[in-house]
C-alpha cells in the first residue's frame, strides 16, 4: 500500500486570547496512514485545535509544518484538508447536492453530479439529495457535513465530535469513512468519548496543557 | 518628570505671551504684534487653534503608522499605541473644531460656513468618532486590534480625496467663495517666534499625554480586567 | 495560467453562490426597494408642489442612494456570520477570492438600487430634469461601482463586530463622503447641462477613487477575513 499524502508536524502550538490561554506546548505529528486522537475536556481547546490544523485559525506561538508543503497560498492549503465539525454549517437555503455543487465550484473546480450523487448514497442521504438543508435534521445535517468533508478527497480529514447528532446508522457511515480514510490517509479525532476512535497512533491531551 | 515641569513652563510662557504682548498698529517695539484688521485681539487665537489642528492631524497619523504595525507584528503593544494616539487626536480634534468654529464666528460672522479646512477638521472628526464606535463594538482585544487597524487604513487612504473633491465643491455652490484669505496672518517676528513656540509646546503636550496614556495602558493590560 | 484561472472560477463561484441565494431568499432585494419606495414617498409629501433647486434634488438623491445602500449592502458578510458559514466559506477558497466575488455581488445590488431609485425620482420627484443624460448615467454607473468598493470592505468589517445595525453607516459615511460630493456635483452638472468636460474633475477623483479603495481593500481583506 503507497502512503502518499500529506503528514502534519505541530511543533510547540500555542493559542492565547488575550490574557487567556487555551493551550501550550502541543507538539506532535501524524501522517498518512496514522491517526491522530485529540482528548480533553469541554472548553480545553480541541475544537481551537481543530481549526487551527485545518488553516482557518492562526496560533499564537509555535507553527505547523506540512509536508508536502503547499507554500502560502491559502486556497491551495485548505484543499488538503475536510472538516466535519459542531460549528462548520452548509448552506441552508440550497439542498444538499447544491451545497457540494457550490462547494466544487467555490473550490474554482466542476463539480461531478454523478460524483456528488455517489458522496451523498455513501453518507446515507439518498432520498434528500434535493431537499433544502434548512429542513433536515440535525442527524441529516451532520451526514451533509460529512459529504462536504469528503467531496474533493482531502489529503487531511479531521473531524471534530465525529458522531454527534448520529443514530446507529450514521455511526456505522463514519466508522467506516474513519477506516476507509484512516488507511492510507491522515485522520484527525477530536473528542471527549473516547469510544468514537478506539484505534490511534498518536495522542494529544489537551486538559492540563493551559497556564493559568 | 522634568519633562512635565519644562512643558508647564513653556506653555505658561507661550500663553503670557499670546494673549498679552502688546497689539499695535503699526509694531515699533520688538515685541509688539500688528494688528490685523478685523480681528484685533481675536487673531491671537491662532496660538491656540492651528496647534489643536495640527495635532489632531498628527494624532491620526500615528494611530494609522502603529495600526499598520500590528498588523504586521501582531503585537497588542502595537495596537496600544494606536488607540492612544487616536484618543488624543480625538482630543484634539474636538478642540479644533470649537476653537476653529470661534475663529470662523470672528472672521466671517457665522460659527459655520463650510469653508474647506472647517469641513476638513469635521470630517476628521467623524473618522474619529467611527473609530472609536468600531473599537467599543468589538470582542475580543486581537480582534478589535485588527478591526481598528483596517479602518485606520481605509479611512486614511480616502482622506486625501476630500482635500480633491472640496474646492470644486465649494466653487460650485458658492459662487464667491468665502476663503479664509486671512488664513494667511502676515505674522512679523515676534508673532512668527510665539506661533512656532506654541506648535513646539502643544506637540510637546501630545507627546507627553500619549506617552503616559500608552504606559497606563500597558500595566492595565499586565494586571488584568 | 490554471491558478489564476481556477482563481477567477472560484470569483464566479463566490459571486453566484450570494446571488442564488439572494434569489431564494430575497432578503436583501425586498428591504433594499422597500427603503427605496418608502423614501421617496415621504420625499414627495415633504416637497408637495414646491419644487426644489437643481443642488438640493441631486444631493436628495445620493442621500436615499446612501441610506438605501447601508440598509442592503452589509448582507453579504453578515448573512455569513449570522448563519455560521464563514468558516466553511474560509476552508472553500483563498480571501482575495472571497472579496472579489463579494465585491461584484455588491456591485450588481447598488447598480440595480441605483437604477430603481434613480426612475422612481425622475417619476416622482418635481423638478428633478436632467438636461445631459448621458453624463447622468456614467455619473450614476462610477458612483455605483465607488459605493460598492467602499461599502464592500466596510461591510467586512462591521460583520465581525456585535452592533452591526447602526455602525455599518458611521463607519461608511466618512469614506464615501469624497465619493458623495463628487457624484453629487456631477448630478447637478448634468441635470444643468454641463458637457462631459466640466466635469471632468468629478470622474478623476471617481476613477482613481475606486482604484484606490478596490487596492487597499483586497490588500487588507485577508487582515479581516482570517483569525
Amino acid at each position: 500500500m503507497s502512503m502518499t499524502g500529506t503528514t502534519l508536524r505541530g511543533k510547540d502550538l500555542s493559542k492565547s486570547y488575550g490574557r487567556k490561554v487555551v493551550f501550550s506546548g502541543i507538539s506532535f505529528g501524524v501522517g498518512p496512514g496514522e491517526t491522530l486522537l485529540v482528548t480533553g475536556r469541554n472548553g480545553s481547546g480541541k475544537s481551537t485545535l481543530a481549526r487551527i490544523l485545518c488553516g482557518v485559525l492562526s496560533p499564537t506561538g509555535g507553527r505547523i509544518g506540512l509536508d508536502p508543503d503547499p507554500g502560502d497560498n491559502h486556497a491551495d492549503r485548505v484543499h488538503l484538508f475536510g472538516l466535519v465539525a459542531p460549528y462548520l454549517q452548509a448552506y441552508e437555503e440550497f439542498t444538499a447536492a447544491e451545497n457540494l455543487a457550490i462547494a466544487t465550484r467555490i473550490r474554482g473546480n466542476v463539480p461531478d453530479p454523478s460524483r456528488i450523487s455517489t458522496l451523498l448514497d455513501r453518507v446515507g442521504l439518498n432520498n434528500r439529495k434535493h431537499d433544502a438543508v434548512r429542513g433536515f435534521s440535525s442527524g441529516m445535517k451532520q451526514r451533509v457535513k460529512y459529504a462536504m468533508a469528503l467531496l474533493h478527497e482531502p489529503d487531511v480529514l479531521v473531524l471534530d465530535e465525529p458522531m454527534a447528532n448520529l443514530d446507529a446508522e450514521g455511526t456505522a457511515m463514519v466508522r467506516e469513512v474513519m477506516g476507509e480514510h484512516g488507511k492510507r490517509r491522515t485522520l484527525i479525532v477530536a473528542t471527549n468519548d473516547l469510544t468514537d476512535c478506539e484505534r490511534f497512533d498518536t495522542r494529544v491531551d489537551l486538559s492540563g496543557s493551559a497556564r493559568g | 518628570m522634568a519633562l512635565r515641569a519644562l512643558l508647564w513652563l513653556w506653555l505658561s510662557v507661550v500663553i503670557v505671551l499670546g494673549l498679552g504682548l502688546p497689539m499695535v498698529a503699526t509694531p515699533a517695539e520688538w515685541y509688539e504684534l500688528p494688528v490685523i484688521p478685523g480681528l484685533e485681539d481675536k487673531a491671537r487665537i491662532i496660538f491656540f487653534h492651528v496647534p489643536t489642528a495640527w495635532l489632531a492631524v498628527v494624532g491620526f497619523a500615528m494611530s494609522l503608522i502603529y495600526g499598520v504595525r500590528y498588523l504586521r507584528s501582531k503585537r497588542i503593544d502595537d495596537d496600544i499605541k494606536s488607540a492612544a494616539s487616536a484618543g488624543i487626536g480625538f482630543m484634539f480634534c474636538i478642540l479644533a473644531t470649537v476653537t476653529g468654529a470661534i475663529w470662523a464666528k470672528f472672521s466671517w460672522g457665522t460659527w459655520w460656513n463650510w469653508d474647506p479646512r472647517q469641513t476638513s477638521i469635521f470630517v476628521l472628526l467623524l473618522i474619529y468618532g467611527a473609530y472609536f464606535a468600531l473599537r467599543s463594538a468589538v470582542e475580543g482585544e486581537e480582534r478589535r486590534a485588527t478591526l481598528a487597524g483596517v479602518y485606520a487604513i481605509i479611512a486614511g487612504v480616502t482622506m486625501p480625496f476630500f482635500m480633491f473633491i472640496m474646492p470644486r465643491v465649494l466653487s460650485s455652490l458658492h459662487p464667491e467663495p468665502i476663503l479664509n484669505t486671512q488664513g494667511k496672518l502676515h505674522m512679523n517676528t515676534i508673532m512668527f517666534i510665539v506661533f512656532v513656540a506654541s506648535l513646539a509646546g502643544f506637540t510637546g503636550v501630545y507627546w507627553w499625554m500619549w506617552r503616559v496614556q500608552v504606559r497606563t495602558e500597558q500595566l492595565h493590560h499586565r494586571i488584568g480586567p | 495560467m490554471a491558478r489564476a484561472g481556477r482563481w477567477l472560477r472560484s470569483v464566479a463561484a463566490v459571486f453566484d453562490k450570494d446571488w442564488r441565494s439572494e434569489l431564494r431568499t430575497r432578503y436583501a432585494i425586498s428591504a433594499l426597494l422597500m427603503f427605496v419606495v418608502t423614501t421617496i414617498a415621504i420625499l414627495m409629501f415633504s416637497l408637495g408642489t414646491e419644487e426644489a433647486p437643481p443642488e438640493v434634488l441631486s444631493g436628495m438623491l445620493w442621500v436615499v442612494i446612501f441610506f438605501a445602500a447601508m440598509s442592503g449592502l452589509s448582507r453579504t458578510f453578515v448573512a455569513e456570520e449570522e448563519r455560521g458559514t464563514t468558516m466553511t466559506l474560509q476552508l472553500l477558497t483563498s480571501p482575495g477570492a472571497v472579496y472579489f466575488g463579494k465585491l461584484l455581488f455588491n456591485l450588481v445590488l447598488v447598480t440595480g438600487l441605483s437604477a430603481f431609485t434613480v426612475v422612481l425620482y425622475a417619476l416622482f420627484i418635481n423638478g428633478f430634469v436632467i438636461k445631459n443624460v448621458l453624463l447622468f448615467v456614467v455619473t450614476v454607473a462610477f458612483g455605483s461601482v465607488g459605493f460598492s468598493a467602499a461599502a464592500t470592505i466596510i461591510a467586512a468589517i462591521i460583520a465581525k463586530a456585535a452592533t452591526r445595525g447602526t455602525l455599518y453607516p458611521v463607519l461608511s459615511f466618512p469614506v464615501l463622503l469624497p465619493l458623495l460630493l463628487a457624484v453629487i456635483n456631477a448630478t447637478r452638472l448634468a441635470a444643468e447641462g454641463a458637457v462631459f468636460a466640466d466635469a471632468a474633475g468629478e470622474f478623476q477623483l471617481l476613477v482613481s477613487y475606486i482604484v484606490v479603495v478596490v487596492t487597499a481593500s483586497a490588500l487588507v481583506f485577508e487582515y479581516v477575513w482570517k483569525e
